[in-house]
């Protein structure tokens, strides 16, 4: 029953999106994925996602940090607060991030239809994944041993480099690889707000409202392929897929 | 790691501002901006029958996906914990693709099968049922997305748990129903609840995959994050205060997904 369902919602229209992909000359697969607006968006997307995934697998970090051996007031409510694009929907996240720096921006910053905006939208719809990779690890951390290195002498940098972040890197490096994975595919933030920025998602979806489903199908399979390569990284790391 | 006391101040300093300038700004501008014109303007956009008919299909989505997900997600939880084998290793393996699939993708591939003329299609067709660009469409669409949610929220709970509460309902006697129902369900409802909060808000708001299976008609296809978009890239008197107005909605309904998610929280890591 589970296997059924399974591939009535899941397989079995991944595997047509496949099939319509590879039912063409090889040639013409190659020109659709190689074109020049296709190579474009695929540059774009490919660019800000790992962008993303390093500024946001540092600042999570930072974040998480601060969360857990720092103490302060409204601490609890600030954790709370980083599921908040979780439960937001992503629409809703484009739509503030326009009115922030759109047309009429409050600031009078006008990033609005660029690629920044492209990666302060990513930035938000990622932020729990590295934070909420690394929080539980860095509650579980030993801080004898840290302590122990600096009775010994050694300075802060030294136990973050030695220390820190050995213990920590196999959960950043997971949350990252899924705010990556997240980003390539990522659509309802940014639909309103990238103009004329090509990213992949919405080349798809223009070829699709063109009636073009072989060359959507064949930037498509592309897009699955790198979803694939980050899932089998991610078991490489012994990491696992969360909310 | 004894962090002295200005850098410690600092990291604090870095990420609040972060956090403040990244998710607390925004969600205080979209209130502000839907009620720019006074509450009676933006309650008049929240109430237009658009509006009404896109908040009750959001609610009949995430009301059909949901279930259906948690009890597949229940039982695949099972069977990738207690089994072991073929079967699990094949969920195992394709479990997590609608997290990585692209929405706009999955779109794709629905309509490659249940579009007109996709696989399946034309079989729908000749009975008169229309499946993309109408309700059933969009409900598979959200199906996929919310898919994984509880299985993984479920699975380490259950291994957590482990099973000799089970073999001793067994070996006195209890059918397996019973056991599940007894021991089983009362050991997983907190991870159960939380999946169940998180498909819910993925439900809700998902967008990408449903746009490109919706035909976008108000009153019958448009689902609250559509008609955010859709009021957008409208050109009209106010149409973007009706689109602040319906994420406002939407806003006001994630935080209280959050809330029960920040409720859930602790008894979720109690029950581990």
């Amino acid at each position: 029953m589970a296997t059924l369902y399974l591939s009535v919602v899941v397989l079995i229209p991944l595997a047509a999106v496949v099939v319509k992909a590879v039912s063409q000359s090889p040639s013409s697969f190659w020109q659709q994925v190689t074109n020049p607006v296709s190579l474009r968006a695929l540059a774009i997307t490919l660019g800000a996602s790992l962008i993303v995934a390093v500024v946001g697998g540092v600042m999570g970090t930072i974040v998480a940090w601060v969360l857990v051996r720092d103490r302060f007031p409204g601490q609890r409510f600030i954790n709370a607060l980083i599921d908040l694009p979780f439960a937001l929907p992503t629409i809703v996240a484009g739509l503030t991030l326009l009115a922030l720096y759109g047309p009429d921006s409050p600031f009078g910053v006008h990033l609005a239809y660029t690629r920044a905006v492209v990666l302060v939208a990513l930035l938000f719809v990622t932020l729990p994944f590295v934070v909420r990779s690394v929080q539980p690890v860095l509650l579980e951390l030993d801080q004898e041993v840290e302590e122990a290195a600096a009775s010994l002498g050694a300075d802060n940098g030294v136990i973050f480099r030695r220390i820190v972040l050995p213990a920590l890197r196999p959960a950043i490096l997971s949350g990252s690889a899924l705010a990556f994975a997240r980003c390539v595919g990522e659509i309802g933030s940014l639909v309103l707000i990238v103009g004329k920025v090509q990213i992949a998602s919405l080349v798809i979806f223009a070829d699709i409202e063109d009636g073009a489903p072989q060359a959507a199908a064949s930037l498509s399979l592309v897009l699955i392929m790198l979803s694939l390569l980050v899932l089998l990284a991610m078991r490489r790391l012994g990491g696992r897929v969360a909310g | 790691m004894l962090v002295s006391r200005r850098a410690k101040w600092s990291l604090r300093t870095i990420a609040l501002v972060y956090l403040l300038l990244l998710l607390v700004l925004p969600v205080v501008v979209v209130f502000a901006k839907t009620f720019e014109h006074g509450f009676s303007d933006a309650w008049g956009w929240m109430t237009t029958p658009a509006a009404i008919s896109a908040l009750w299909l959001s609610i009949t989505l995430a009301a059909i996906a949901v279930p259906l997900n948690t009890i597949f997600g229940i039982a695949c939880a099972l069977v990738l914990v207690r089994r072991r084998g073929r079967l699990a290793a094949f969920l195992d393996a394709f479990i997590d693709l609608p997290f990585l699939v692209s929405p706009v993708v999955v779109g794709l591939a629905l309509t490659l099968v249940y579009g007109i003329h996709g696989w399946f299609g034309s079989w729908f067709a000749a009975r008169g049922v229309q499946i993309i660009f109408a309700v059933p469409g969009m409900a598979l669409a959200t199906i996929f997305v919310s898919l994984p949610f509880v299985v993984r929220e479920v699975a380490p709970v259950l291994a957590e748990v482990g099973d000799e509460q089970e073999q001793a309902a067994a070996t006195l006697g209890a059918s397996s129903w019973q056991t599940f129902w007894r021991i089983t369900l009362p050991s997983i409802r907190w991870g159960v609840a939380y999946g169940v909060i998180l498909s819910t808000a993925r439900a809700l708001g998902e967008i990408g995959a449903v746009l490109v299976v919706s035909s976008l008609v108000a009153g019958s296809t448009l689902t609250l994050p559509l008609l955010v978009y859709q009021r957008d890239s409208q050109i009209g008197a106010g149409s973007i205060t009706g689109a602040y107005a319906a994420a406002t909605e939407l806003a006001v309904i994630s935080l209280v997904v959050l809330l029960i998610m920040t409720l859930l929280g602790p008894g979720r890591h109690e029950s581990r």
